[in-house]
């Protein structure tokens, strides 16, 4: 399979491209590839789909695949099959498994199609259709786009009730007996005529080999037991006591430690390099050359991880111009051009808005310029990952929000196929998007060919990894209105231009694939709001510069809500409207938006009397499939700033664990909070200025406001969870700074033009 | 070089200027303890050296003068620390990464204010966490206070 080709296929899907659908039909959990836990079975144990086994010690394991980064996925997934498999998730192991194409992401790819959430028009729908099937066919193993519980919903459901299925029947045949005479409880099959008990485990292997009905009943909704609750995660009592493994704790018999310094200029290679001082490190083994699609330099082999730091210290590196605007006002520059000629393309243009405005006088016109800069995800464990290459077999071991894709990029440096490459996953210190790339792998193993078979763990330095991060791009905004007589918009035309995230992660990652097409990405947040205006139109521009750019807890939406929705409430300034009644009367199409709305004015107390020195500030983003509404309160205390209150309001349609999903609306909001605070990451001669938290931090206890969280289920499809409380919050934020100050800011991060308390 | 971590006797390597978080990682072998910046900005290397809390990303192993505390130190498996207790009771951790130093640093803090103000929680809890779990953190401390009066 050209994985080239396809790739390029599923970025570039259009409208156009869609002649007919592909029509996907019931998912058979044993059919789509070969069971990957068949290879790494234990003593005894049976595998009966790719996410349960069971051992004949009654011990029974579920696999969740996706990469557990805080978010809590690892519950909810084994969830999903506990369910349907009657057992209780104290009566379970939880495992990530092995990295294999079985574990694709269907749903992530669907997200990935142009069109809103809520438009199900025929072309919106085939080309969903169209979508999935690729994902499957490319393998891709991605946790990303807050995709992994509408992809796992139905598909792991169906695992446990096959597993189920197949464990009654056995009993049944055992029992002699019809399976409708069978019941289960605490993992233990019953036979209800007689009494006679057997565990899952002792019938497990004859169970396995049964096969399937064309058709699975899954249980009734009112009928869960665990979904729809929330449990306690599975994860915690590791991560109280020490226990977790993260990347950077792995540990191997005969391992060696390193790091790596990488160009600071990006596609720059270095000039000259005297690595005496380095060797002369006490610890440090070997200096070699590092040279992959995401950067060239050098890794340092020692004894020891600070060896390794004090090595790479020592390097003396003269590294090659940089070829692109060398500061960040350069860098601006060339991204404001874009603003001034015709946009790439329109992923929305209702009615005719280059008629709407021709005629516009003077006072009824709104124009306004935004800008956001570059972003570093700054996972609290630093980028790393350990590699062994021995005996024709390469292992992985990283900290991974995409193993099959570091599969298919890595096998390509030692010359084998990607089944010869086994990827570990292990708990992730964060991810936020950072961890689907790839170069903290590559680089492992170009350190791992210059080891002898010994395996190499490659941990970066803090510094390094602000400093080669795949930012969020910067993006220009240049918004116009044009308002009526009754003070409302009849046209909105936003104009959006930055670095395409998608062509610099290809670029990066499947360099064979030319970049082409438009992004959606750079509208993303904008051009799919459920907004009703007769002239509206969202256009983006792709700016071609080399500095890495990639997917950012919210991708396009991280910026592109903020822009749509500090552009609302200046609308309704201008127009002397309720912020909240006018977002009411131009999303009444859509009742989900409306009902978000409605919950979090009731929730803040949204137009009470409010003291000098204080304001709420209103924002609603649909992203990823939830409608979130937010509310922000803050104060000014000494001619600063406190952020006081949140309070949010969620539709995601079905919500499988309450709590976890609020824990994640309140820790993607202070990610966006944390942004507009004082992030920003600056060029100078190219290079990437900030380096540690002391120049690029994230709010702190002593800043973090009280949380008001409610969640609702009205809708008719599911939401994700992980990402669409980060783009609210920004707006929000900065319609309560005007709302208390007057001050109107378009410019991030907010510390420009004022101090938040410290 | 020796030093006491968790109750024993330690070889920590023969480089006195080895950061204590580096000799506990990659000599001792004990990793609860996490590597987050090297400057002592961010708090995932908090450990307790005769009883306080120190980052020690930026104590070099040879200054050290005192018995060292770890995560892996402060209860055990059949009996966690109450915070600790707090912390699963409250769901804080969400990657867990930062989660090892700000157990260390509200053990600190309760050892020296049983029963802290959210004014004392603001200035002990100083260590960064980027899934944003503050709230929690905050919940769970003022927990461990009520579990502890309980006790």
């Amino acid at each position: 399979m050209n994985v080239a080709k396809i790739a390029r296929r599923t970025f570039l899907i259009g409208a156009a491209t869609v002649a007919g659908g592909v029509a996907v039909g019931y998912y058979y959990v044993r059919k789509p590839y070969a069971n990957p836990l068949e290879e790494y079975l234990g003593e005894g144990e049976a595998a009966f789909n790719p996410y349960v086994k069971i051992g004949q010690d009654n011990t029974i394991t579920v696999i969740t695949p996706r990469a557990e980064m805080g978010q809590g996925v690892h519950n909810t997934l084994a969830a999903l099959v506990a369910e349907e498999l009657e057992v209780g998730l104290d009566d379970i192991e939880v495992e990530h498994g092995p990295g294999d194409f079985a574990y694709f992401n269907g749903a992530m790819l669907e997200e990935g199609a142009p069109f809103a959430f809520f438009d199900e028009s025929f072309l919106a729908e085939a080309t969903r259709t169209f979508m999935r099937p690729i994902g499957k066919v490319l393998g891709l193993q991605v946790t990303g786009g807050s995709s992994s519980m509408i992809d796992a919903y139905d598909k792991m459901r169906q695992a446990g009730c096959a597993a189920r299925h197949m464990l009654v029947s056995a009993a049944a045949k055992q029992w002699n007996v019809s399976a409708k005479e069978i019941d289960t409880a605490n993992k233990f099959l019953i036979n209800t005529v007689t009494g006679e008990k057997l565990s899952y485990g002792s019938l497990a292997t004859a169970a396995a080999r049964i096969d399937l009905p064309g058709e699975l009943k899954l249980k009734a909704r009112e009928n869960w037991r665990i979904l729809g609750t929330s449990p306690d995660r599975v994860d915690i009592p590791s991560k109280v006591d020490g226990r977790a493994v993260y990347g950077i704790d792995i540990d191997l018999p005969d391992m060696v430690h390193a790091t790596v310094r990488i160009s600071p200029r990006f596609g720059a290679e270095s000039v000259s390099m005297d690595d005496t001082a380095a060797l002369a490190v006490k610890g440090v083994e070997k200096v070699v050359p590092v040279q992959t699609t995401t950067g060239s330099g050098y890794g340092v082999i020692a004894e020891n991880t600070w060896a390794a730091f004090k090595g790479a210290e020592a390097l003396e590196i003269e590294w090659g111009e940089a070829t692109y605007p060398k500061s960040s006002d350069a860098l601006y520059s060339a991204i404001a051009k874009r603003l001034d000629s015709p946009a790439d393309f329109s992923m929305r243009d209702d009615g005719d808005v280059d008629q709407a405005f021709a005629d516009a006088p003077r006072d009824k016109l709104l124009e306004a310029d935004y800008r956001v800069p570059y972003l570093a995800h700054a996972c609290m464990e630093p980028m790393n990952a350990t590699a062994r290459w021995k005996d024709g077999v390469l292992d992985i071991w990283a900290p991974t929000q995409a193993p099959t894709v570091l599969q298919m990029t890595c096998a390509g440096l030692v010359g084998v196929n990607s089944e010869d490459v086994r990827v570990h996953a292990t708990m992730l210190g964060g991810g936020f998007g950072r961890r689907g790339e790839v170069d903290f792998a590559l680089y492992a193993v170009e350190l791992a060919k210059q080891t002898n078979g010994r395996p190499v763990k490659v941990t970066w330095t803090r510094e390094e990894d602000m400093r080669h991060d795949t930012y969020r791009p910067a993006m220009l905004a240049r918004m116009r209105a044009r308002i009526d007589n009754d003070g409302m918009p009849v046209a909105v035309d936003m104009h959006l231009a930055g670095q395409s995230v998608i062509a610099s992660v290809l670029a990066r990652t499947f360099p064979s694939v030319p970049p082409s097409g438009p992004d959606k990405s750079l509208v993303d947040g904008a051009f799919n709001q459920p907004y009703s205006i007769d002239n509206y139109r969202v256009s983006g521009s792709a700016v071609d510069l080399p500095v890495p750019v990639g997917f950012w807890r919210s991708v396009g939406n991280s910026c592109n809500a903020w822009f749509h929705e500090s552009f609302i409430d200046e609308i309704a300034h201008m127009t002397g409207k309720d912020p909240l009644a006018l977002r009411l009367e131009l999303m009444k199409a859509h009742p989900a938006a409306l009902g978000v709305l409605r919950k979090v004015a009731d929730m803040s107390g949204w137009g009470r009397e409010l003291p000098a020195g204080r304001g709420l500030g209103l924002a609603h983003t649909l992203s990823f499939g939830t409608w979130v509404a937010m509310v922000v309160e803050v104060a000014v205390v000494d001619e600063e700033i406190r952020i006081e209150n949140v309070w949010a309001a969620c539709e995601i349609g079905r919500a499988l664990d309450p709590e976890n999903i609020k824990a994640q609306v309140m820790s993607a909001a202070i990610f966006g909070l944390s942004s507009a605070m004082g992030q920003e990451i600056t060029f100078e001669d190219g290079e990437v200025v900030e380096g540690n938290f002391d120049e690029f931090d994230g709010m702190r206890m002593r800043q973090c406001p009280a949380f008001h969280i409610e969640i609702l289920e009205t809708y008719h499809k599911m939401g994700g969870a992980g990402e669409p409380g980060t783009p609210p919050s920004v707006p929000a934020l900065v319609n309560a700074i005007f709302s208390a100050t007057g001050k109107r800011i378009r410019t991030m991060p907010l510390t420009s033009e004022i101090d938040f308390v410290a | 070089m020796e030093l006491e971590i968790n109750g024993q006797m330690q070889n920590v390597g023969d480089d006195p200027d080895m950061p204590l978080l580096w000799a506990l990682r990659d000599i001792v072998g004990v990793k609860g303890t996490k590597f987050g910046c090297g400057i002592a900005a961010c708090g995932a290397c908090t450990v307790h050296v005769d009883g306080y809390p120190v980052r020690s990303c930026q104590i070099p192993v040879g200054s050290v003068d005192g018995p060292v505390t770890t995560i892996e130190g402060v209860g055990s498996a059949e009996q966690l620390h109450i915070v600790q207790q707090a912390w699963i009771r409250e769901q804080v951790p969400q990657c867990g990464y930062c989660q090892s130093g700000q157990i260390m640093a509200a053990i600190a803090l309760l050892d020296e204010i049983p029963n802290p103000t959210d004014q004392d929680i603001d200035d002990a809890m100083t260590n960064l966490c980027r899934c944003g779990t503050y709230p929690k953190i905050r919940a769970a401390i003022k927990r461990a206070v009520s579990l502890g009066q309980e006790a």
